[in-house]
């Protein structure tokens, strides 16, 4: 297998990874657990937001991003040949 | 009998044909099918397999309760308990899955090529799993004893001989199948209850939205600041903030969402997918499974700690509902009428309290609290039976296999025939199951302490040895190993300072050494520091020592790639 074909793919999976669990970090310790306080003064209905974070928006997104790593890989894995059957 | 009673029967029966029925139909016949299942389910079925296998009698029956207590603390298991799959789906299962062997100790011992790092990582495997287990088989034992009022330790029997039967005859492939129905029985048993008291108290069908509106009874009121009001009334922490300081929080979401992705019976999961792209896949189907039951529990929290203030505070204890004293007699509820007035104190203040309400109740007597009938009452035993039972066989899957696979073939018996091999998984499956069985009847006090920091043994120990196998081509055995010890010794030392007190005078010091927490953080969120130290310490010793051979180095080239699984497919 291409040396440099492998390099390149694995560098755009690292980039990937990089903003997914950036985006992992910032809606579980930083919405939910550093922010709480700020955000709990923004309502949302019954919810204040940072305990809404917390308690149900984190773990939405959390859902949301591996949807979004399967889909990017599917993509990633087709354009350097790599996809199986 | 009553109704509720015909109904639990006919709900556990049913629950429980359907399980024995499916290991008949799916049996393991060789070693591949009994650990990994064949390596061909699909990721449907590994997703709802992987959800069950994950949410154990403490996720169904005393998460709910735990956050109702807590309240905005509550979010460490709800955060940590999902999130870890982020780290899974993004960071591990796709990379094992390509290396494509049977166990989590066999990456360890190829990946570091070396019998020390296996033997390692078994001995860590066997530490969480058998720590984890006989929580579960308690958890059987008290389901069987609350509902159908026979012996705990009849229950934990029942348990074991169900168990043993389809964990020993199907092995992983009849653990899936059998899971996939238990995830079915489980999220329905926990659903329908939720959904019902949201109707009742905020009309709104969906429980997610119902504990943000406002109060069915007209007055406009949002459910959050009533129970906010009735909390502060009595004197507990308003619920939507917490108590615990920010950087515990931190380091305790930190340690379970860690400790998940390290645990062993979870990563094993994704060995049993065709491909690699199934295996991310199927992480991100078992996260949705699980996050419908995880974003459910906050729910079922507040509307069950507002149901429980509202019916007994400051109310007459003769004209207690008839749920009251059923679940007094078993413990879980008791009145102490300090004051001699006959009414119900229940406040913060520990002496003027009169009422001790235990965790669990908030799931287990939810229904009857909320008059829902009787069907609704049966269905919970059946769901948190499924939910103990199918984590059980997981468990003792990674037990059985991490002992004929990585002892017994890879160290002790290297010659041994496939044959040979899948008699001793079975085997080993079965002595697996007695002792955990022994264990749910004689249950060592340290339990319920110990299963909380499963999870830190995971995070200290599994995790950072697997993601540097996976993303530093350079890291060599010594490094990997020293970090794995002196993470795991670190975790353990901690825990038995400052859980049970040992050095300084057993339990009842405990209390007095909260001031002396490292950074204040307490032994349930101390694996992510043993983690950072497990981190370091092999990255140092790995800069002092050889780089790993060229064909390690080359698996690692290899597993980064998804294409190229080969030999997955068996079904």
């Amino acid at each position: 297998m291409d040396t440099d074909l492998r390099k390149k793919y694995w560098k755009e999976n690292l980039k990937y990874l990089a903003i997914l669990i950036s985006i992992w970090f910032l809606v579980s310790y930083g919405f939910g657990i550093l922010l709480v306080d700020e955000l709990n003064t923004i309502r949302m209905g019954g919810f204040k937001l940072g305990f809404w974070f917390a308690q149900q928006g984190s773990i939405y997104v959390f859902v949301i991003l591996i949807f979004v790593y399967v889909r990017l890989m599917n993509k990633l894995d087709k354009k350097y040949g790599y996809n199986e059957e | 009998m009553s109704d509720v009673q015909i109904w639990t029967y006919v709900l556990v029966a049913l629950s429980f044909g359907l399980y024995i029925g499916i290991a008949i139909w799916s049996r393991a016949v060789s070693t591949k099918e009994f650990y990994v299942a064949g390596g061909g389910v699909s990721p449907l079925a590994n997703g709802m397999a992987t959800a069950a296998d994950w949410m154990s009698a403490a996720s169904f029956i005393s998460m709910a309760g735990l956050i109702s207590f807590a309240g905005y603390d509550g979010a460490v298991y709800l955060m940590g308990w999902t999130g870890g799959y982020v780290l899974l789906a993004l960071l591990l299962a796709p990379y094992l899955r390509k290396f494509g062997k049977f166990t989590v100790p066999d990456f360890i011992g190829e990946r570091y090529y070396s019998k020390t790092a296996r033997v390692v990582a078994v001995f860590c495997a066997l530490i969480v799993s058998f720590t984890y287990v006989a929580g579960q088989m308690r958890g059987v034992g008290i389901v069987f004893s609350r509902y159908l009022e026979v012996d705990i330790n009849t229950g934990v029997v029942i348990g074991m001989v169900i168990v043993l039967f389809y964990a020993v005859l199907g092995g992983m492939k009849g653990i899936t199948y059998t899971q996939v129905a238990q995830y079915c029985v489980l999220i329905f048993a926990f659903m329908v209850p939720a959904i019902f008291i949201s109707i009742q108290m905020t009309g709104n069908p969906i429980p997610q939205l119902g504990f943000g509106d406002t109060l069915s009874d007209g007055s406009g009121t949002y459910l959050l600041d009533k129970l906010d009001g009735l909390s502060t009334e009595l004197g507990f922490a308003e619920y939507t903030s917490g108590s615990k300081s920010m950087i515990d929080v931190f380091a305790i979401t930190l340690a379970l969402m860690v400790g998940t992705a390290g645990l062993p019976h979870v990563i094993v999961r994704f060995f049993t997918v065709k491909r690699v792209r199934d295996a991310r896949k199927s992480a991100g189907l078992a996260l949705l499974f699980i996050a419908i039951l995880y974003t459910t529990a906050p729910a079922v929290a507040v509307f069950a700690r507002t149901n429980l203030i509202e019916t007994v505070s400051g109310k007459e204890y003769d004209k207690m509902p008839e749920w009251f004293s059923r679940w007094e007699t078993t413990g879980l509820i008791a009145h102490e009428d300090k004051n001699g007035d006959g009414i119900i104190q229940y406040v913060a203040a520990p002496e003027v309290n009169e009422l001790t309400v235990d965790r669990d109740i908030m799931v287990l007597a939810n229904p009857e609290i909320a008059n829902l009938p009787a069907w609704v009452i049966g269905l919970i035993a059946a769901g948190g039976l499924a939910a103990a039972l199918s984590t059980a066989a997981g468990l003792l899957l990674v037990i059985s296999s991490s002992v004929s696979h990585d002892l017994i073939k890879n160290v002790l018996n290297p010659g041994l025939s496939e044959k040979g091999e899948l008699w001793a998984a079975r085997i080993s499956a079965a002595v697996a199951v007695v002792i955990a069985g022994y264990f749910g009847i004689n249950p060592p006090g340290f339990v319920a302490a110990v299963v909380a920091l499963a999870f830190g043994l995971a995070a200290a120990s599994f995790f950072p040895a697997i993601i540097l196998g996976i993303f530093y081509k350079k890291m060599n055995s010594q490094g990997a190993i020293s970090g794995m010890v002196v993470g795991l010794c670190l975790m353990l030392f901690y825990m038995l300072k400052f859980k049970f007190g040992i050095f300084d005078g057993g339990k009842e010091a405990i209390d007095g050494l909260k001031d002396d927490w490292w950074f204040g953080i307490s032994p349930e969120g101390f694996g992510s520091i043993a983690m950072v130290v497990n981190f370091i310490v092999a990255i140092v010793v790995n800069s002092f020592t050889d780089d790993p051979p060229e064909d390690v180095q080359e698996i690692v080239e290899n597993i980064r790639i998804p294409s190229g699984v080969g030999d997955a497919i068996e079904h």
